[in-house]
């Protein structure tokens, strides 16, 4: 096996989290305990190291186009300080990785990819390269925090003087000064609450973890892991890549069909997907809740009479909800609310139904 | 590290409290409930089922992981912590009290000799 690799914040927490390998990477599931981390970012704010994601920087005169031939959503709706979630995707319209774009500078894009796929996009985007662009790997400089919940905002904003409510959802501001140290403020995250994910140099990874949970302690911020990421993401409905989507899953089949955009000219995948988008998709991804005892895990088959019609994709108890719901990819024609399925758990058929997703969806 | 003395292990993590009557009560260690963080469902056989040593009576799982639980010794279950159905934290919280699982009467005691001591079963877990 090869030797796992470490963000800059490892000797901070090697000692008082529990360490898993997640994507080739040697990262903390939890600190606390995955429930309470979980509540914190759903009531008060949690702090995440996420510096395990890549970072690729596109720049030069065709740099739009590049980003545009690669990329699902519309990147030339961007301004410079606009986020855009968005996918690339293979000609068949499978899943190459899903992906933040940040417009961060006239002919300059930075791509945020999955820290599992960062060889993968790298030569993908450079086997795609055209006209004038540089392609830049910037992931082991970049460190990487998200800081979520409600209270985001208040915390942080102890530690800067500019005004982080000027910041809007999918916005971002560069060069910000948080605690002294150059960042990228970009309102968005990974959990379904409001909150901010910074983009800074490697080196400054340890200061600004501390600096933020002594922030943050009034409030009761928490250092947060990868399980209740893992969780706050799967209530919220949002895809990870390996489950929701992949390179046998299409963005419309996960449902983030939002991401396509057929109309905006050609890119890699488009006829396929504007297909979809028209006609659907022959699988769905929806929401199951057990109705017999059991919980729907990642991989468990899924049955309609004796019809295998799909898979879970991601399946737990909701730390929110306390139900055994879960994600799962099935056959169209089965899609529809309040339809029993089976769920194959060790062995035995239970009994679970379509339900609405997401499990969870902020008050505004 | 809490490990009971007057308990026996098994590399599976199991503890064994020995009962009158060749019954036993059983259940998951401290290290075991710590290491899978915040259990959420216990699955567990029915009064009257037979277990065999060494193969799976049921499952514990936590938010992100499922576990088997695999019987230390074999004879018929005559005790089941229906408690845990609703409050499976109480493994969590007490794994030697309250979050106890089953109680099997032995078809064979002597299978109690195979089971590891304290300081054996903390030497396991520390060497793996």
């Amino acid at each position: 096996m090869p030797e796992l690799k470490r963000t800059p914040l490892y000797e901070v927490y090697k000692d008082q989290a529990k360490l898993v390998p997640f994507g080739g990477w040697e990262m903390p599931v939890q600190f606390s305990g995955i429930k309470q981390e979980h509540e914190a970012v759903r009531t008060r704010a949690g702090l995440f190291d996420v510096s395990h994601m890549g970072e690729v920087e596109i720049s030069g005169p065709d740099a739009l186009s590049l980003v545009q031939k690669l990329t699902t959503n519309d990147a030339s709706k961007l301004s410079v300080g606009d986020a855009q979630y968005s996918l690339m995707c293979y000609p068949d319209g499978g899943t190459v990785d899903d992906l933040l774009v940040y417009r961060t500078g006239e002919q300059t894009y930075l791509l945020v990819i999955n820290a599992a796929n960062i060889d993968k996009d790298v030569e993908w985007i450079e086997q795609h390269q055209i006209g004038n662009v540089t392609v830049k790997n910037i992931s082991d400089q970049t460190a990487q925090l998200a800081l979520q919940g409600p209270l985001a905002e208040q915390v942080l904003q102890k530690l800067t003087q500019s005004d982080l409510s000027e910041i809007k959802p999918f916005k971002f501001k560069q060069d910000v000064d948080i605690a002294g140290v150059k960042t990228l403020v970009s309102r968005s995250g990974y959990t379904g609450e409001d909150g901010f994910e910074l983009y800074f140099p490697a080196e400054h990874g340890p200061a600004l973890w501390y600096k933020i949970l002594e922030a943050g302690q009034e409030e009761g911020v928490l250092p947060c892991g990868l399980g209740a990421r893992d969780t706050l993401r799967f209530e919220a409905r949002l895809p990870l890549y390996g489950q929701e989507l992949s390179a046998g899953i299409s963005p419309v089949e996960a449902g983030v069909g939002f991401a396509v955009k057929p109309d905006k000219g050609d890119f890699i995948g488009r006829d396929v997907l504007a297909k979809q988008k028209a006609e659907g998709a022959p699988r769905k991804l929806v929401g199951i809740e057990m109705i017999d005892r059991g919980i729907p895990r990642s991989g468990y088959p899924v049955f309609a009479g004796d019809k295998q019609i799909g898979h879970v994709t991601t399946g737990t108890q909701s730390p929110t909800l306390k139900k055994n719901v879960g994600l799962a990819l099935i056959a169209t024609e089965y899609a529809g609310l309040d339809r029993e399925v089976e769920v194959e758990i060790r062995g035995k058929r239970l009994k679970a139904k379509i339900v609405k997703t997401p499990f969870y969806k902020r008050a505004k | 590290m809490n490990l009971p003395k007057e308990l026996r292990y098994t590399e599976e993590h199991e503890w064994v409290q020995t009962l009158d009557g060749d019954k036993v009560r059983i259940g998951i260690t401290d290290f075991a409930q710590s290491e899978l963080g915040d259990i959420v469902f216990v699955e567990l056989p029915e009064v009257g089922a037979e277990v065999t040593a060494g193969e799976p009576f049921g499952s514990v799982e936590s938010v992100k992981t499922v576990s088997e639980l695999y019987a230390p010794v074999s004879g018929k279950v005559v005790e089941v912590n229906g408690e845990l159905e609703s409050s499976p934290e109480n493994v969590n919280d007490s794994p030697y009290g309250d979050g106890w699982m089953i109680v099997v009467e032995m078809s064979d005691p002597s299978q109690l000799e195979n089971l590891l001591t304290a300081e054996q079963y903390e030497q396991a877990v520390s060497e793996s």
